[in-house]
């Protein structure tokens, strides 16, 4: 017998763990502090979200979708609509579709503010979680002026919005894009350039263009191993082909390079909404929409781009009743966590809650 | 008995309960500063600007079950946080904080302000702050849990990646001083180059204060190198599974051991007691200045960097720390055989 045991050490990461957002559990199974293999283990949030789109109306199924991704309500509630709106091709006219630009940008913001914190306390930089919460506290102030909630919006309706912006809205949103700019560098001389963070994220779970795309990823993962594609660019919705703004890159595709594409998509964030509000167009908020939505019968599948990769709806109608015959999501949170076994493999227990975080997940999302 | 006996071991009653006193002092500072530094006004509540704080936490962690795990070795489970509190009371015994006194010509000879003068004090403190690692790793060990295993073996690895280049660099000022009793050490600090700067060793030492500081915080298990309970990724590490008191004496160690450090650093590199303006009899107080100014850069440290990994200090440790401590002492002890 071996004077020593040199069996792999099981390890039982989360469900109840601070740093697996939520209740993800990974298995992990170790040799030493290295990773040899992971099983992700999810389900420990599943609420049948898509079944039960199945026996709500269309309207009530706005509610629904605040909850699946919850740190980022209005993009799931945008998608939506957008996706009831092409299957009964209803128009929305152009002032709602540029508030809900806005929306959308401020909630990649508050969403961003809120991966950046976590992400970096992962890697045991507490203060830049906290700036990060301050500023999305302010996100959440203009969500809150504008609908009343500050988590779960039901922002967006079918064809338009529930209500213009407030009086001064506008004002307060320019004031909230100048305080943040200057934000921005407080995060960046934290982290960017300090030695250890480079050195705790720079080569850490690569992952290059082709098996990015092979797996399926989307968003900040996909863009940060350099292959440019954003739905806001590639397949414009809402008001996003009237606005420049670029799509950040990377080159190598670890986790400093999506830090680097999302920290630089506050800065193209803040330019779109700049835009929007000074071309804000006046008119109707909502579009000619029937008292009663029923679609014809059909199937669309539309998808935009959340802040954590594509989000898209599948939806079915039978043309009969006022439920969708089938619902069905594309959580990015979902897809982009299938990459997760094969990004710490080889790596150590201190890069697997980093790289948890470099993925950006919600397990709402992920589980529905 | 006499008076001086009775002097004597009030003093060491003073010492411990200023140990004590300064775990608590630090836990506040720690949390005031670091509120400060993120945006926060930290604790307010409990006493003037939260000042008894540390009091109220104290008493909850008293109230609180004591739990072991059943599949935790009892024995060993229990004198871990003893190990670790017990090392880190221990080794601010032969640090002196102030030059002698008389009480004001109570004494019928004059008292130095330590527990106790040992003429080897740097190798006795070396020695018994590394002891402290055994309570870490014991306590990973006998908690019979994942994490807190880990823990325990990353402090372990941890621990022969700094210490070499923590006693390379207390040689390079034992050679330079000659001497190995701190007292003899800090007097030989005494005095001015060109009336204006002190005769501080760090100005002799600036690799090895430097070498001495980032070991230092290796030593205490503070961020950035504070792999062995590592929240984010070990929940607690080594402490997982400990709870009430005995989590308290873990905390309390971790406080005093920075204490210690700083003091030994105060000592070594900063002339301890010895400051302008202040008569001798008070040079306490330029001591405890020193001492939370060192104790200040911690705190700033651990809520500005993100944390290293394990192989990373390992990497950092052997490959950068230990090749700059041996050219440091090597060129002291080349210097001094030159100039004599």
């Amino acid at each position: 017998m071996a004077l020593f045991d040199t069996d792999e050490l099981v390890l039982n990461m989360g469900p109840q763990h601070p740093s697996t957002h939520g209740v993800l559990r990974v298995v992990l199974r170790l040799d030493g502090e290295r990773v040899v293999g992971s099983d992700v283990v999810i389900g420990y949030l599943h609420r049948g979200i898509e079944k039960l789109c199945e026996h709500r109306d269309y309207l009530q199924i706005v509610l629904l979708t605040d909850r699946m991704d919850y740190v980022s309500a209005a993009t799931s509630n945008l998608g939506y609509c957008e996706t009831v709106e092409k299957l009964m091709q209803i128009e929305v006219p152009p002032r709602a579709r540029y508030i809900r630009t806005i929306l959308a940008e401020l909630q990649r913001i508050a969403s961003h503010n809120l991966w950046l914190g976590t992400h970096a306390m992962d890697i045991g930089a507490m203060t830049v979680f906290l700036y990060n919460f301050r500023e999305r506290e302010l996100v959440l102030d203009l969500f809150e002026d504008y609908c009343g909630a500050r988590l779960t919006y039901n922002a967006v309706r079918i064809g338009g919005l529930p209500l213009d912006i407030p009086a001064g809205w506008d004002q307060k949103v320019r004031a909230y894009c100048d305080l943040f700019e200057s934000k921005i560098p407080e995060y960046e001389e934290l982290l960017t350039h300090n030695r250890i963070w480079k050195e705790r994220t720079q080569k850490i779970g690569v992952i290059s263009a082709e098996d990015a795309i092979a797996l399926g990823l989307s968003g900040p993962l996909l863009r940060g191993s350099g292959v440019p594609r954003d739905v806001r660019k590639d397949e414009p919705y809402a008001a996003y082909a009237d606005f420049d703004f670029d799509v950040p890159i990377g080159t190598l595709g670890d986790t400093y390079d999506r830090y680097l594409v999302r920290v630089e998509e506050f800065r193209q964030s803040l330019r779109i909404i700049r835009q929007a509000i000074d071309g804000l167009p006046e008119g109707p908020i909502l579009g000619k929409v029937p008292r009663l939505i029923k679609p014809p019968a059909g199937e669309t599948y539309h998808a935009i781009e959340s802040p954590k990769g594509e989000i898209g709806f599948f939806i079915a109608s039978d043309g009969k009743s006022i439920t969708p015959y089938r619902f069905r999501v594309r959580p990015p949170s979902f897809c982009n966590l299938q990459a997760l076994p094969r990004l710490i493999k080889g790596h150590l227990v201190a890069d697997v809650v980093a790289l948890i975080g470099s993925i950006d997940i919600v397990v709402g999302e992920v589980d529905r | 008995m006499s008076a001086y006996f009775i002097a004597h071991f009030l003093l060491i009653f003073l010492v411990f309960n200023m140990l004590v006193m300064s775990a608590a002092f630090m836990v506040w500072m720690e949390r005031k500063v670091c509120a400060y530094i993120q945006d926060r006004v930290g604790p307010n509540r409990v006493g003037v600007e939260g000042l008894l704080q540390p009091f109220a936490d104290v008493l909850k962690l008293l109230m609180k079950e004591e739990l072991r795990p059943k599949a935790a070795d009892a024995f060993l489970f229990t004198i871990a946080p003893i190990v670790s509190a017990a090392a880190a009371f221990t080794a601010f015994s032969v640090i002196p904080f102030g030059s002698e006194t008389t009480l004001f010509g109570l004494l019928d000879r004059p008292l130095p302000l330590e527990v106790t003068d040992v003429n080897v004090a740097v190798l006795v403190i070396f020695a018994i702050t590394s002891m402290g690692v055994y309570g870490i790793v014991l306590a990973g060990w006998s908690s019979n849990s994942k994490y807190s295993l880990l823990g325990g073996l990353r402090s372990s690895a941890q621990m022969i990646s700094y210490e070499l280049s923590y006693g390379l660099a207390l040689a390079a000022v034992i050679v330079l001083g000659g001497s190995l009793s701190l007292r003899e050490l800090v007097l030989n600090q005494t005095g001015y180059w060109f009336h204006v700067i002190p005769r501080w060793y760090i100005f002799l030492q600036p690799l090895g204060f430097l070498i001495y500081l980032t070991a230092g915080v290796a030593e205490t298990n503070r961020a950035p190198f504070d792999f062995p309970e590592a929240e984010q990724e070990l929940v607690a590490g080594y402490h997982t599974e400990y709870s009430s008191m005995s989590f308290a004496m873990f905390f309390l160690a971790e406080y005093i051991n920075m204490v210690t450090v700083s003091a030994v650093a105060t000592s070594l590199y900063l002339g301890g007691w010895l400051g302008p303006i202040l008569p001798s009899w008070l040079g306490w107080l330029w001591f405890l200045l020193k001492v939370l100014l060192l104790l200040f850069f911690y705190v700033w440290m651990r809520w500005t960097l993100p944390r290293y990994r394990y192989d990373q200090l390992m990497e950092f440790g052997w490959k950068w720390l230990l090749p700059a401590a041996v050219v440091n002492l090597i060129a002291t002890a080349a210097l001094v055989l030159w100039i004599g």
